[in-house]
């Protein structure tokens, strides 16, 4: 039996535009996907910003009902049976909200410990056993309106595993981290698997994707484009060649023409001080750069490199399509 | 016993918080001894010791109400802007259970305000107040802080499911001060008014300090006071999981 498995799943948000004439919509957040994670898993859920990532984990951890489509957790249907796939499973998200911020961190700790009917005899030695592994101890009587962004995280992650659950869903739980908080949060997540638990895990850091899951599914608009392990999916792209053009002044206007090449498989732009860099990835054995240059219509250029594609770059191609 | 250990865990730490807040706990101190002011000046010019020590009970029921009803509204749009609310609705508790210490929490700061007013009263208006039954009154003004708990939490479901229903909070606040009688008696409303009045928990509870405090028969009243509160708490409990499901299907419960 998988761990967590979603069938045809489909969410649809209806909202409202004017003030006057009031115009229903209707958004398409994800529309209709199908995964399987088996028990002691690390998946990985990767897509931009309003890919349908959230929605998706919204919809698993019984918060969001889905529009069609089912989905089950140990077994466990999301809608039917929300009440029992919530004790067994955590919920952890990036960012600093979700903190009681008047209270101390290990207020925060003991009333989510009884949210969860964490036995008293138990919770004591629970959450400074958590402490311990998410490095807030000595820490914990503080409140909580004074941690650092890091520490209201790793809070976060003591949080999500108070009641031990056996599925634990972490939404982009590194977003805003410095390197050091975000490499202890890693560290963590890396020894879930290692205690047995099944990680569904959604990042926009593919080097993170790369170096924790061990499958990965990509959604872009609302879909899921592919799915493998970190090496398949680099594999995708791995016989292509991926070239880089600093550019100094507007590209935007190039960027058709350079997907209109023939050969190429995407192209994207990333800002880096005051230049702009074309990233165009390539089929195997071609030699593009000229045509490429060709199609900048004069614009000052920097340096040009070549290099072999990364997951990074698997990831681009998938979701420009 | 989990859940009484949670509803008692809870309440402390929702206490907690709401000492915690600077303005807060400003607002409950300075806010009913303003009611307080105004009622017992109004009430003075009417000469009676009596009907001032009528108006200090119900100035300080007044601001035992205020309390709850606008707390309420405001402690379920924190949930929201907190980013909370998400996570105790994907808590195993049931979620009537996860409102009704947040809304007792507020329901006892309202013990405050009680106390507060009838000695600003003393102090300042020299209105001696003798207590004709004192375990009945005290009974009173525990019933009394439970049903406004109960209609605290009745009204805190709603909010949950409708975003802006905490504006209700504020616009319930007044009209409870003369429907259920805090400073005029029923008898001067008009008949209509009578019915909303009895379905309303505060008028009993009101009913039942004033009768302990001031001599009289308080048992039915608090009986009526307790059972409304229980009433408001079971419909309140049962209408739950149907809010929280319109707020699942809508995707309401992340918007702030």
């Amino acid at each position: 039996m998988a761990a967590i498995e979603a069938e045809g799943l489909r969410r649809t948000y209806k909202t409202t535009t004017g003030v006057v004439r009031r115009k229903s919509l209707e958004i398409e957040a994800v529309r209709g996907i199908d995964f399987q994670v088996p028990e002691g898993e690390l998946f990985g859920l990767l897509g931009p910003n309003g890919a349908g990532k959230t929605t998706t984990i919204k919809m698993l951890i019984t918060l969001l009902i889905p529009t069609a489509g089912s989905a089950r957790v140990l077994g466990l249907d999301v809608v039917e049976q929300a009440h029992e796939v919530r004790k067994r499973i955590g919920y952890v998200f990036g960012g600093e909200r979700g903190v009681y911020e008047r209270l101390s961190g290990y207020d925060n700790l003991r009333y989510f410990a009884e949210l969860y009917g964490v036995p008293p005899g138990e919770q004591r030695r629970r959450i400074e056993y958590l402490l311990e592994v998410v490095g807030l101890k000595g820490r914990e009587h503080e409140r909580a309106e004074g941690y650092s962004r890091g520490m209201k995280q790793r809070l976060h992650v003591a949080r999500g595993l108070l009641h031990d659950p056996d599925v634990i869903f972490l939404d982009e739980p590194t977003i805003g981290l410095d390197p050091v908080g975000a490499r202890d949060v890693r560290a963590t997540i890396a020894s879930l698997t290692e205690a047995g638990k099944t990680v569904l895990l959604t990042t926009h850091y593919m080097f993170e994707a790369d170096a924790l899951c061990d499958r990965i599914a990509v959604i872009s608009h609302g879909r899921i484009v592919a799915e493998g392990t970190p090496t398949e999916l680099k594999r995708g792209v791995a016989e292509g060649t991926v070239v880089e053009v600093e550019v100094f002044g507007g590209v935007d206007g190039a960027l058709e023409r350079v997907r209109g090449l023939g050969g190429v498989s995407s192209v994207a732009i990333e800002e880096r001080e005051q230049a702009q860099v074309l990233v165009v990835q390539t089929g195997p054995g071609l030699e593009l750069t000229q045509a490429i240059l060709g199609c900048l219509d004069g614009a000052e250029v920097g340096r040009i490199s070549q290099r072999e594609p990364t997951l990074e770059d698997a990831y681009v191609a998938l979701v420009t399509e | 016993m989990s859940s009484l250990r949670f509803v008692g865990v809870s309440w402390l730490l929702q206490f907690k918080m709401i000492m915690r807040s600077p303005f807060d706990g400003f607002g409950n101190v300075i806010y009913p001894l303003f009611f307080a002011t105004v009622a017992f000046f109004v009430f003075r010019a009417g000469d009676s010791p009596r009907t001032l020590v009528y108006a200090s009970l119900g100035a300080a029921v007044m601001g035992m109400w205020s309390s709850v009803s606008t707390s309420a509204g405001s402690a379920m749009q924190r949930e929201r802007w907190w980013g909370t609310l998400e996570l105790l609705v994907a808590a195993p508790r049931h979620f009537a259970l996860v409102l009704l210490p947040a809304t007792l929490g507020l329901a006892t700061v309202g013990i405050y305000n009680l106390v507060a007013t009838l000695l600003w009263g003393r102090l300042l208006f020299g209105i001696d107040l003798t207590i004709e039954h004192p375990l009945l009154f005290a009974l009173s003004i525990l019933g009394t802080v439970l049903s406004f708990g109960g209609l605290g939490f009745l009204f805190a479901v709603s909010f949950v499911r409708f975003r802006a229903a905490w504006v209700l909070g504020n616009f319930f606040e007044y009209p409870v001060w003369l429907i259920c009688g805090f400073l005029v008696p029923l008898a001067l409303l008009p008949s209509w008014v009578r019915p909303i009045s009895w379905v309303l928990a505060p008028t009993w509870g009101m009913s039942a300090i004033r009768e302990s405090a001031l001599g009289g028969t308080p048992l039915p009243d608090l009986l009526l006071c307790l059972g409304l509160g229980a009433a408001y708490v079971a419909f309140g409990v049962l209408v739950t999981d149907r809010v929280l499901r319109a707020a699942r299907e809508r995707g309401s419960l992340s918007l702030t």
